[in-house]
């Protein structure tokens, strides 16, 4: 769950990790508001789940109400990268000596939380590691030990922070750990972390992401997340409880199994289609869900035609083929449907399928059969003889 | 032979009087697996069809002596499950639950590192093992698999059944199938399990299934060019999955330019291993290579 910019900061902030005070408002009214308690001069800033916010417009400098009312009244509503800005971020305006860069990810491949540290921050920190990799530190935590302060003061002085902040960075970095670890973050970034010309040492901005997963043991954060911004068939699926995510093609994909739906996904593309979506159906499915997945799919107005690739293990195809006739009973779609059943009591759920007889419904013997046959179908073609 | 279990597994289930933990267990004990116990805290001297349930692991290690453990619980109680199951000893932890935390699946994997060598954790969010002919822990659908000398070891569930009964369709059968589960921090990574492989008379080759985010097929390439006398065939899902998004399993998700299966894919063929485009394209592949074709660009 990715957070944006201030929910990142507030986090920040209740780990004691220094950052400007400041406001998410929604209107310009409520810039204006902001800003006069928070003294000018103030940032207005976009808050979207996408880089490259400052380049696009969406990161303005404000030093009085009229330049405020302009450049809040641009970005409210402004598109970046498809995302649409609802919300801006107005903070006191800093001033800036060092811009320095920290982040703690979980490193997969050597199962450790891996601390990064740069004095070159406030640019791409992609292009540091590429180009002048010696000037990222790479630390790894031990996750039974955490980081101590003393740790924390040598990545500092390693990546060559000035020697009079060292202490601060350090303090910062501790802090940063603080927030990864008892926030359950899977990613934690500072760029840039700033050093003021008072030598203070600063969060400007934030990247978060927490783990879904242990939302349980935060019952406060649960209510961040770019609700706003994300689509609306994901955030339907999510409070059913299906795994669906919305792509840009016009094929709906049922599947089962997380793999097999991703596989399906790529073989529908192969043969020249294009996925309107991912979900899985999971793997013990019963009727039930297989009927709001057929709603849910067909929420989606692009869908041309939709693909059932079932490989039965928990999942039983005749209770597919049993919840697809009764989502048929009630949603009756007009677009084609292909049916691929195999694995556990298939031959029950064919026999059922024909026995129903549903209007526009294929079956395919095969995943690669299917696959052609679905993107005959969207394209507008008839199928061939024995479809 | 065979990897991690056979006649030999002693199996011993966390969850075993949840509705599910019973009803794949009875399954496992149905197939022939040595299912000796249960742990359920507070319901020691119960029984499930026979099993004798216990309130611990150390109580069911002093009766029953398990060797293997399954865990069954839900995510918030996993972790502490998997290490009491190695704190009594039990030296292979397969962990079916889905949906436990990234962070718990740290301490847990450097917790067994650092106190508990001796354990080996398979999961979690896995289908388990199933060594065919042997024995079954897990979920994984025993009717699709044949015994044989294909080992398969993937980070998908169904996704195996599919390649592997294709395999079984054209008259081959499987040593092992090992699922590692698609979580962030898996107990044992490909690596892990292919040594095994490498190590079994039995398997003659090897299927590996894996998908979008993380760097363990990029490993496993480099250990195959290195360790592997044994071919090797892959597949990769996830080529159109887009950035940043989550399919499914927790640890499928490209990062940035990161974990991409078009990454993966090349890093498998640059060290020689046969990819194949689509699960049938693998299967076919790893049947060609079994009928004594010439194995590879290698």
């Amino acid at each position: 769950m990715d957070l944006l910019e201030y929910q990142g900061k507030q986090l920040f902030a209740r780990h004691g990790l220094r950052v400007s005070s400041g406001e998410a408002v929604k209107t310009v009214e409520g810039a204006v508001e902001a800003a006069a308690e928070i003294g000018y001069p103030v940032v207005v800033k976009a808050q979207v789940l996408i880089g490259g916010r400052g380049k696009a417009g969406g990161v303005k400098l404000a030093d009085d109400e009229a330049s405020l009312r302009e450049h809040a009244g641009n970005i409210l509503g402004m598109e970046i990268k498809g995302h649409t800005v609802r919300t801006v971020w107005i903070e006191h305006a800093s001033d800036i000596a060092s811009e320095y860069y920290a982040s703690i990810l979980l490193d997969r491949s050597a199962k450790k939380p891996l601390l990064m540290f740069s004095i070159e921050g406030g640019v791409d920190i992609e292009e540091v590691a590429e180009q002048t990799p010696e000037k990222l530190i790479r630390h790894h935590i031990d996750p039974l030990a955490g980081l101590s302060h003393e740790e924390a003061l040598q990545v500092a002085r390693e990546g060559k922070a000035d020697e009079d902040i060292l202490g601060g960075v350090a303090d910062a970095l501790v802090a940063l750990y603080e927030v990864w670890l008892e926030e359950d973050a899977t990613l934690a970034e500072i760029n840039p972390l700033i050093v003021t010309p008072e030598r203070e040492v600063k969060a400007l901005d934030s990247k978060v992401s927490l783990d879904g997963n242990a939302l349980y043991r935060h019952p406060e954060n649960q209510g961040l997340s770019d609700s706003e911004n994300e689509d609306p068939l994901e955030r339907r699926a999510k409070e059913e409880g299906v795994q669906y995510v919305k792509l840009d093609g016009d094929i709906g994909i049922l599947g089962n199994g997380a793999g097999l739906v991703m596989s399906t996904l790529d073989v529908v593309a192969q043969a020249g289609g294009s996925p309107a979506n991912f979900l899985d159906a999971g793997g013990g499915s019963n009727a039930e869900t297989i009927k709001q997945a057929v709603d849910l799919i067909l929420a989606n107005k692009a869908v041309k035609a939709v693909l059932f690739n079932i490989f039965g293990g928990i999942t039983r195809c005749d209770e597919v083929a049993e919840g697809l006739i009764a989502a048929f009973g009630e949603i009756k779609p007009t677009v084609p449907f292909v049916v691929r059943l195999d694995g556990t009591n298939d031959e029950e759920g064919r026999r059922l399928l024909a026995e129903a007889a549903l209007p526009n419904v294929h079956p395919a013997k095969t995943m690669n059969e299917a696959a052609e046959k679905v993107v005959a179908l969207a394209a507008g073609q008839p199928l061939g003889a024995g479809a | 032979m065979s990897v991690l279990i056979d006649e030999r597994t002693k199996l011993c289930v966390a969850g075993i009087t949840g509705r599910e933990g019973t009803f794949h267990t009875l399954n496992n004990r149905a197939y022939g697996t040595d299912v000796v116990g249960g742990v359920t805290p507070g319901k020691g001297g119960q029984d499930v069809d026979g099993i004798p349930v216990f309130n611990s692991w150390q109580e069911a290690m002093d009766e029953v002596r398990p060797n293997t453990a399954m865990i069954f619980v839900p995510p918030r109680f996993a972790a502490d499950a998997i290490l009491e199951a190695a704190g009594a000893g039990v030296e292979l932890v397969i962990t079916i639950t889905e949906g436990i935390p990234a962070h718990d699946e740290l301490r847990v994997y450097n917790t067994l590192k650092r106190d508990h060598p001796g354990t080996r954790l398979v999961g979690p969010n896995c289908p388990g093992i199933l060594s065919p002919g042997k024995a079954n822990v897990g979920i994984i659908p025993a009717s699709f698999f044949k015994q044989g000398n294909v080992g398969v070891v993937s980070r998908s569930g169904t996704l195996t059944y599919q390649i592997g009964n294709e395999i079984a369709q054209a008259g081959f059968g499987c040593s092992s199938i090992v699922g590692i589960g698609g979580d962030p921090v898996p107990g044992s990574s490909f690596v892990d399990i292919l040594e095994l492989f490498e190590a079994d008379e039995e398997t003659e080759l090897v299927v590996l299934s894996g998908e979008i985010g993380g760097s363990a097929e990029e490993e496993a390439a480099a250990y195959i060019a290195e360790h592997m006398s044994k071919p090797v065939v892959a597949y990769i899902a996830g080529f159109t999955a887009p950035a940043g998004k989550q399919m499914g399993h927790a640890g499928a998700i490209v990062s940035g330019s990161s974990g991409t299966a078009a990454a993966k894919a090349e890093a498998l063929e640059a060290k020689g291993v046969r990819v194949g485009r689509t699960p049938t394209e693998a299967a076919q592949i790893a049947v060609e290579v079994l009928g004594g074709s010439s194995i590879s660009a290698a």
